[in-house]
């Protein structure tokens, strides 16, 4: 069932199974946009013809989780059901979704600024300028829930975490490390850089849509001074 | 039917409100949480007629103390060799008792187990989040945590002397020391000397044990190469292996994806024995192959299947 010797592709997944009720369906080794855009494909055919004994799916950077009812499915079933999916050819559905999620990057609420500045040799300004220039993809969630994993973070700001995590970091904060970003949820500890508040409700308390993202959205951030910012954190009543 | 009103005269940490789980959401970043021992809470639900999934007090090592301040509501312990304690009559878990205006219950730990689920006759209130009332220990979203101090109030609470009772206890209800579980998914990542230790070690259950996992200690499971490998989905059950090399087994509340490799999975019908092992406790992993755990998990299912319809039938006093 798994093809093990051989390096998965975007078009040749390996299939490896997850104890009795999941497959991880992986399409690559090393974070690439050909991967990542197979998860994609996957997740939206899976989405439109759910196998039977499905329970949920879950994207990540160059694999995605198919979870299903053992008592319903197993490996082998759900494996020749995911193959003929990706064999049906492109199902591309509905275009990627595009936020736009106000930050204001002034003083208390971008702690981290200067030093960011000062590690990649850049004015405050121009590190905010460069983070508002990037086009960024939700690629996954994790670590807590509503934590989207943006990709997308420019070139000129990329750092390696902080070597130690910080705790209490307030929900809100916009986080950068690497190519990353993260606009947090929850009150958590952080090793990344806050450079700045959002505040946009990521989880929206909506139930209908309790989740802003989806994975493959795009994500635009514009900029809002400290008033702003305390006018729309009140009206969402953090 | 009327309200009753129980006050928290002492909750130890983690003492939560969980139902059946919050599923589907892992894509989300929210796992699916729920109780740590599942067949212990479906039994206390389902000893008084309530749907297996229904929402409970999930205790703790820590324990909990309720008055009852008004009204009266007969309660369901279940999971783990916990005691209860019921206007000073001491007795084992696994029961059925009816607390009235006046009295106070209490449910200590015993000699095993570490979690137990005490379910309520009547509708327990407590906060949902996404439909579910499981509480995130993480974050507190959900039911969300018991602190000594609050009220806790069941609403169309009944007393049901019918049902008060010891709780048939299944020896499957046991802690389990030797735990099944399938190779991978990326156990790519791992020396040969780590996968041939895994299986024939025996680890020991570290104090840093909670609703998202327990740490294990034992011999060091190398990593074969640098870990730059991408964040990949976890599940419960996931065995990961951090950097030093040490084994964490992730639970409940575990994140839903994360960048380190994961040496092998629990199959799912094991995890709720696992939940019972408590710090000190020696494990082991035996390994099995895919087929074999979906086997495994659908006969435990047949299993359990009878035992509740037995649960179920004796309430009704057949």
């Amino acid at each position: 069932m798994t093809n093990s010797g051989r390096s998965p592709t975007s078009d040749a997944p390996r299939f490896v199974p997850v104890a009795d009720h999941a497959l991880l369906v992986e399409f690559g080794e090393a974070i690439g946009e050909a991967e990542h855009a197979a998860v994609l494909r996957l997740d939206r055919a899976l989405a439109a013809a759910p196998p039977v004994g499905l329970r949920e799916v879950v994207p990540a950077y160059v694999a995605l989780l198919v979870d299903f009812d053992p008592l319903a499915s197993d490996h082998r079933a759900m494996t020749a059901a995911v193959t003929a999916l990706l064999g049906a050819g492109a199902s591309e559905g509905s275009a990627a979704a595009t936020h736009e999620i106000p930050v204001c990057y002034d003083g208390d609420l971008a702690p981290d600024l200067p030093e960011v500045a000062a590690r990649t040799g850049l004015s405050p300004e121009a590190v905010i300028a460069a983070h508002l220039s990037g086009d960024y993809d939700v690629r996954l969630y994790g670590f807590a829930p509503g934590y989207a994993y943006l990709a997308g973070v420019p070139e000129a700001i990329r750092l390696p975490r902080k070597p130690a995590a910080l705790r209490g970091i307030p929900a809100g904060s916009l986080l950068i490390a690497g190519p990353q970003c993260i606009v947090s949820t929850l009150t958590m500890p952080t090793g990344w850089w806050i450079v700045g508040r959002s505040p946009a409700a990521i989880l929206t308390g909506d139930p209908a849509r309790p989740f802003l993202f989806d994975v493959g959205d795009r994500v635009r951030f514009r900029r809002i001074d400290a008033d702003a910012f305390a006018r729309l954190d009140r009206e969402r009543g953090r | 039917m009327s309200a009753a009103l129980l006050k928290v005269a002492f909750a130890g940490p983690l003492v939560t409100i969980q139902d059946g789980g919050r599923f589907g959401a892992m894509r989300f970043g929210v796992p699916a949480s729920g109780p740590m021992d599942r067949f212990a809470h479906a039994a206390a639900n389902v000893a008084l007629g309530r749907p297996a999934g229904a929402g409970a007090i999930e205790v703790s090592l820590g324990g909990l103390v309720l008055d009852c301040l008004e009204g009266g509501v007969t309660l369901a312990l279940a999971g783990g060799g916990f005691t209860v304690d019921h206007g000073g009559v001491r007795a084992g878990g696994w029961c059925v008792r009816s607390l009235r205006a006046g009295e106070r219950f209490a449910v200590r730990p015993g000699r095993w187990g570490a979690w137990c689920t005490l379910a309520v006759l009547g509708d327990l209130e407590a906060p949902e989040w996404l439909e579910s009332r499981a509480t995130h220990s993480v974050s507190g979203l959900g039911g969300g945590a018991i602190a000594t101090g609050a009220e806790l109030r069941v609403a169309a609470a009944r007393i049901d002397p019918a049902l008060e009772g010891d709780i048939p206890f299944p020896v499957t209800a046991r802690p389990r020391p030797r735990l099944r579980a399938v190779i991978g998914p990326q156990d790519r990542h791992f020396t040969a000397d780590a996968l041939a230790a895994f299986p024939a070690s025996v680890f020991t259950v570290t104090p840093a044990c909670d609703r998202m996992g327990m740490r294990l200690a034992g011999p060091p499971l190398t990593l074969r190469d640098a870990l730059a490998i991408p964040s990949e989905p976890i599940v419960r059950g996931s065995v990961q292996v951090a950097g030093d090399g040490v084994a964490t087994l992730l639970h409940a509340d575990h994140q839903t994806t994360g960048g380190y490799p994961k040496i092998a999975t629990v199959i799912s019908c094991d995890l709720d024995q696992a939940a019972q092992l408590r710090p000190r406790d020696r494990i082991g992993f035996e390994l099995v192959d895919a087929d074999a755990a979906v086997d495994l998990v659908r006969t435990r299912a047949r299993r359990d299947a009878r035992y509740f319809e037995r649960l179920a039938q004796r309430r009704a006093g057949v």
